[in-house]
């Protein structure tokens, strides 16, 4: 069965500095892979470059066997790839049905059914089924910039889902998110997975997180893979313990 | 608390609703001139706050659509050509270029964006202003006819002013669709942040475009009704001052907010003369008004009153609210 | 061929004092993310300080231009950062653009409402007269703008590059916050491109205005020129401003009078469309980078 994404010998480089080195790995369909590594390993370029906001300098993409090597963010997501940032990015102004239903609301359809079609694009019923399902429900029409910051990062999460994707890539979904949150969103994010079937990447620096979370694990290093496996099985490799250490 | 301000705005728009349909019994003709020149920028303004306010590009190029709209009604009808023909022509030549206008807007942003379309401005008042065998250059195009309709002549001042304002009824009417629609979405989205839109599948392309289609339009259609209104169309009014002088409309009544560009084009057209006593300084106090907005509330009037009336919270169905300064966070162009 | 030596002079005349406008534009752009819309009205503003000082204080020319040049720099440098440019860049750039579009509007609406709406004859540096060189006459004007620009000009490159304080005013403008980590008082490095700034358009405003008149309008074509300079010679940097002016001072004189007068500034316009489109970073620039 073909992966969900494929990538081959995938190479950044920003002028005399190579970002990301020639990474290869699948992500087979409902897993739940995670990328970890020391900062300024390339995850975030790695990440870009699969989603189109960086040109990659060689190498391909694939989803579900189709090329998909430097398409723009918003073809990729209509293909069904979805992400969310490092740095938060809901949109503060609209509430956070608001911000659910414009995460879905580009993807059936073309601009023009858009502009004839209900001002909600169909999507109340949806966004609201999905602020319960992150129990986000009461907080339906406050403007999303008056949430908690770990309320935000479930929300972005959400907007990741909306429209149902193939595959969702989450950069850093844990970062600065406190443990009560931080127990509900890994929650969360398993039944999506389980109950959806969603196929996800999670980059992350919180150890645990990524340990109870993912199936599989990729450690990145110096732009390369150096290690990959269960949890169990990278937790004790050599290799990752001295690239997180230092040598 | 929210159904109290909602009420609040419900008794000032219906006060509004009720001076502007009584007005012109009480008013002598310049004063109901005056008044249909208000209805007509307000069309104009209500554009540039669709591509500024709502979609975050910066516009200086608004003055040329109106021109645009205004020169091909006064060529087409002053030959013999029907009303009707001028609202397609000019309304949709207007869309069409402003749609080529911004593809700039896709390579640069900000404030080069606003060079650009200042340059665009600039070259197109220049064409107006020598192209006499279109145009008739500095002598313009006079005896620009009224139009009727289904027999029924529009020409006196009173009967302009409800075509007018019926025209802004409807341009609000749409604006106010459009911006609760998924479009209306899609523009906060490409203003707060494009690269966030552009992961969620928002085509930021193809809006940018739009909006700056949809703005000119809406120029072209206010050209449209300029050149009947005043019945000699020539260059000057449609030189940058016009441009920089609707982009403060929107800016001080409240970029990003629906009533915004009424507002401002009440303090840019209707104040100036019914404080006519003050001649010159009216225009210094205007400028004040804009320093010190700009200084203390760059959401212009409206987010003024906004703040002032203590919302506890709002949605974009309600109002949509921007940041200026959020939106543009000068650095270079991409 | 003495005609295009001609043209070229007095092109290279204009386009100093547009470079010497569109230097300061830059600094504040640099420095401080403030793009000045009224910078034509700052350069169209002390040659009128300069006549009140002579017809309502009783000056004569050079005393009065010293007086001016005390307010302009004053009211265009320290008041003008102060009052306008500190209070609202926090709001970010596009409301200090409005707010400089409305003193612009003030600034003009002031003169003429206050000193009236007539253009007035202002005199010029030295009298008129022509000089021959090499057997071509030359306006002695033309050359002693030219003198004079340049002067200023390698005056404040010396300024920037062989003080201290040049140096720091330059490393604030590159990296703030690097600077401010070194010791440097960034902000007063700021107020002294204001200054600058403030002391570049009153010598512009000299050097101009005999040739166009004291006029309530100048400001709305000498701003439009200064932007397009700053930008098609490379908005961040002052060697850029210079080229960019020269550039355009010969470019607009030729086009006068070799093209229709008619379009002569569709010329200017055209290039910055075209600059903006193809090589935003202008001639001289440097592409600046957009994390993501």
């Amino acid at each position: 069965m073909t992966a969900v994404l494929a990538v081959r010998d995938l190479k950044k480089s920003f002028g005399g500095i190579v970002a990301v080195d020639g990474v290869s790995f699948e992500v087979e369909e409902g897993e739940i892979l995670g990328i970890i590594g020391p900062n300024g390993s390339g995850k975030s370029t790695l990440f870009n470059c699969i989603l189109g906001q960086l040109r990659p300098s060689a190498g391909e993409v694939r989803l579900d066997g189709r090329l998909v090597t430097g398409l723009r963010p918003c073809d990729l997501n209509r293909l069904g790839v979805s992400r969310t940032f490092q740095l938060l990015q809901i949109f503060p102004q609209l509430s956070a049905r608001e911000n659910l239903i414009l995460a879905g609301q580009e993807h059936r359809g073309g601009m023009l059914s858009r502009l004839v079609g209900p001002s909600d694009a169909g999507l109340s019923a949806t966004a609201d089924r999905m602020l319960a399902f992150f129990r986000l429900e009461h907080l339906a029409d406050e403007p999303a910039g008056g949430l908690s910051y770990g309320q935000q990062k479930l929300l972005d999460a959400a907007m990741a889902f909306m429209a149902g994707p193939r595959l969702a890539l989450l950069d850093e979904p844990a970062g600065g998110v406190n443990l009560t949150m931080l127990a509900s969103l890994r929650d969360r994010l398993k039944a999506m997975n389980v109950e959806q079937g969603s196929t996800f990447v999670v980059i992350e620096h919180n150890m645990e997180f990524v340990m109870a979370l993912c199936h599989r694990i990729l450690v990145l290093a110096e732009g390369r893979v150096i290690a990959a496996g269960d949890p169990q099985q990278v937790r004790r490799d050599r290799k990752v313990i001295e690239a997180y250490l230092g040598d | 608390m929210r159904g109290g301000r909602r009420r609040l705005v419900g008794i000032v728009l219906a006060l509004a609703a009720a001076f502007l349909l009584a007005a012109p019994f009480a008013f002598r003709p310049y004063g109901i001139f005056i008044l249909t020149m208000w209805a007509v920028m307000t069309i104009a303004a209500i554009g540039l706050n669709l591509t500024l306010g709502y979609a975050g590009q910066v516009s200086l190029a608004q003055a040329a659509f109106v021109g645009i709209g205004a020169y091909i009604t006064a060529c087409l009808t002053t030959r013999g050509w029907p009303f009707w023909s001028t609202y397609l022509l000019g309304g949709a030549a207007c869309f069409a270029i402003g749609w080529l206008l911004g593809h700039p807007a896709l390579r640069v942003q900000h404030h080069y964006l606003a060079f650009v379309t200042l340059a665009f401005n600039t070259l197109v008042y220049l064409m107006f202003r020598n192209e006499e065998w279109l145009t008739g250059g500095i002598y313009g195009i006079s005896n620009v006819p009224r139009p009727h309709l289904a027999g029924w002549s529009l020409n006196g001042p009173r009967e302009f002013y409800y075509f007018c304002l019926a025209h802004l009824a409807l341009v609000a009417l749409a604006a106010w669709w459009l911006i609760r629609s998924p479009w209306g979405r899609a523009f906060v989205a490409l203003r707060e942040n494009p690269l966030r839109a552009l992961s969620l599948g928002v085509d930021t392309r193809r809006y940018t475009l739009m909006a700056f289609a949809l703005g000119a339009g809406l120029g072209g259609i206010s050209g449209v009704l300029y050149a009947p209104l005043v019945q000699f169309v020539d260059p000057t009014p449609f030189a940058l001052g016009l441009s920089l002088n609707l982009l403060l409309m929107v800016v001080v009544g409240g970029s990003g907010y629906f009533f915004g560009p009424f507002l401002g084009a009440m303090v840019a057209v209707l104040l100036p003369e019914w404080l006519r006593f003050t001649e010159g300084f009216y225009l210094m106090g205007y400028a004040l008004l804009v320093m010190v907005l700009m200084v203390s509330c760059p959401t212009g009037l409206i987010g003024l009153a906004d703040r002032l009336t203590r919302r506890t919270s709002r949605s974009a169905a309600d109002v949509s609210v921007a940041r200026p300064g959020a939106a543009v966070q000068g650095e270079g162009a991409r | 061929m003495a005609d295009v030596v001609q043209l070229l002079v007095a092109g290279l005349a204009t386009g100093a004092i547009y470079a010497l406008v569109a230097i300061g534009f830059t600094l504040l752009w640099q420095t401080s993310q403030t793009i000045n819309f009224a910078q034509g009205e700052f350069v169209m503003l002390p040659a009128f300080f300069v006549l009140i000082g002579m017809s309502h204080f009783g000056l004569s020319f050079w005393p009065s231009v010293a007086l001016a040049a005390v307010v302009s720099v004053v009211v265009l440098g320290l008041l003008f950062k102060r009052l306008m440019v500190d209070p609202v860049i926090r709001h970010g750039v596009l409301p200090l653009v409005i707010a400089t579009i409305g003193l612009a509007i003030f600034f003009k609406e002031v003169v003429r409402e206050f000193y009236g709406a007539d253009a007035q004859p202002f005199p010029p540096v030295v009298a008129a007269g022509d000089m021959t060189v090499l057997g071509i006459a030359f306006a002695v004007q033309s050359l002693v703008v030219l003198a004079i620009s340049i002067v200023a000009v390698v005056a404040l490159q010396l300024f920037l590059n062989g003080t201290r304080t040049g140096r720091c005013m330059q490393a604030s403008a590159q990296n703030p916050t690097v600077a401010r980590l070194l010791g440097i008082p960034v902000e007063r490095m700021i107020l002294y491109t204001f200054l600058i700034n403030a002391a570049l358009v009153t010598l512009a405003s000299i050097l101009i205005t005999p040739i166009y008149l004291a006029k309530f309008t100048n400001g709305e074509w000498l701003g439009l020129y200064a932007f397009i300079a700053a930008i098609v010679g490379g908005f961040n940097q002052v060697r850029g401003a210079i080229v960019g002016g020269l550039l355009l001072g010969v470019i607009d004189n030729f086009a006068a009078a070799y093209l229709s007068s008619q379009y002569r500034m569709a010329i200017p316009l055209l290039i910055l469309i075209v600059v903006i489109l193809f090589r935003p970073q202008g001639l001289l620039g440097r592409i600046e980078e957009r994390t993501v």
